[in-house]
């Protein structure tokens, strides 16, 4: 990262700290229109450094090697498919993964931001499932949140030595629920319950939406494995490119 | 190689059986969406009956609610751009692995 990249994201902090403290306040796919404009507006700006600090993070490796913009495609692709499959759960409702947690294991958590949002865009506007007003608290539930902590859990399984395969499960399955309670979290700040305010309130979006997430967190645990044993085996050399084989920092 | 072909199988199983057991054991479930399910429960705490202060893009344009054959149009269309890129280049990858292959076999010769 040069010097004026560094200044750009440290402006783009500023903003959102200047905007986004002020009052605590701030969900998977809110629902168009359900979020009060004051916590549309706070995500929103959240978000901001994220996606900025996102975008130069994926021009640095796409200018560092450029084949491994296949790679960059198949994560972006990998959400698109995962995240437009909705699949029947335990509790008789049906809800879609995330796909994130590939992206991030193998470019790091910022510039799966990138991809995530471009998701979410098309979901809102097509599919109105999501929505443009809840757009930046679902771009941070789903593409920073979730990212983030499946980052997390995967170098915290290198350091742990804990078998690869096992680590990517963990980390992708983990990511993915955690997309969820950020939502339920997210919900809950906008609308605390009256009698027990922000925690019951989360509580309860929480028994919604954690039972129906929990297996198809295992299933995403399991399509991200996969699909990474397969690219280790056909595309050795983007992989070691983008640092990902030898285990190194990206 | 072939190790991992049958793990890659035994994954993708597993994974299909969690998507297909509920689907099979709960008869009867309505099988709609978690996202929905979060909007009753904003109802619930708030006590009255939520109304969403903007609606979709997508159906102001149109003026109603997506019909339902449409929005699994637009979803199968989300699925066909996805699984288009993955297997375009995963079938990139695996020819040029052939390739090689062969090439290192001549080398040998």
């Amino acid at each position: 990262m040069n010097q004026k990249e560094r200044k750009i994201i440290f402006i783009a902090i500023a903003f959102a700290i200047i905007f986004g403290v002020t009052p605590v306040a701030n969900a998977m796919h809110i629902m168009e229109g359900y979020l009060p404009l004051k916590f549309c507006i706070i995500w929103g700006v959240i978000c901001i450094p994220f996606l900025v600090a996102g975008y130069l993070s994926l021009k640095r490796t796409l200018s560092t090697n450029r084949r491994s913009i296949t790679i960059v495609a198949m994560s972006g692709a990998f959400i698109f498919v995962i995240s437009s499959l909705k699949i029947p759960s335990v509790t008789g409702s049906c809800s879609h993964m995330t796909g994130t947690g590939l992206g991030a294991i193998l470019f790091g958590a910022s510039s799966v931001s990138i991809l995530g949002i471009i998701v979410l865009i098309f979901q809102a506007i097509l599919l109105a499932h999501g929505g443009l007003t809840s757009l930046g608290a679902n771009t941070f539930s789903m593409a920073i949140a979730g990212p983030l902590i499946t980052y997390g859990i995967y170098k915290l399984c290198q350091k742990l030595k804990v078998n690869k395969y096992v680590g990517i499960f963990l980390a992708a399955s983990i990511g993915d629920l955690f997309t969820y309670c950020v939502t339920s979290i997210q919900l809950a700040l906008a609308y605390p319950s009256q009698s027990g305010g922000i925690a019951a309130s989360a509580a309860k979006f929480l028994a919604v939406f954690a039972p129906t997430q929990l297996p198809l967190a295992i299933i995403e645990g399991i399509l991200t494995v996969v699909i990474i044993m397969g690219l280790e085996t056909y595309a050795k050399s983007e992989l070691a490119d983008i640092g990902f084989l030898k285990g190194g920092e990206n | 190689m072939k190790k991992t072909k049958s793990k890659v199988i035994i994954l993708l199983i597993i994974a299909a059986l969690i998507a297909i057991i509920p689907l099979l054991t709960l008869k009867g479930a309505e099988f709609g969406g978690s996202d929905d399910a979060g909007s009753k429960v904003v109802s619930e705490i708030t006590g009255t009956d939520y109304k969403p202060w903007a609606t979709p893009v997508m159906e102001t344009w149109i003026g109603g609610e997506l019909p339902g054959e449409i929005e699994s149009l637009l979803f199968c269309l989300q699925t066909g751009i996805g699984v288009g890129v993955l297997a375009f280049f995963m079938g990139r990858f695996v020819e040029r692995t052939k390739k090689e292959n062969q090439e290192n076999k001549k080398h040998e010769r």
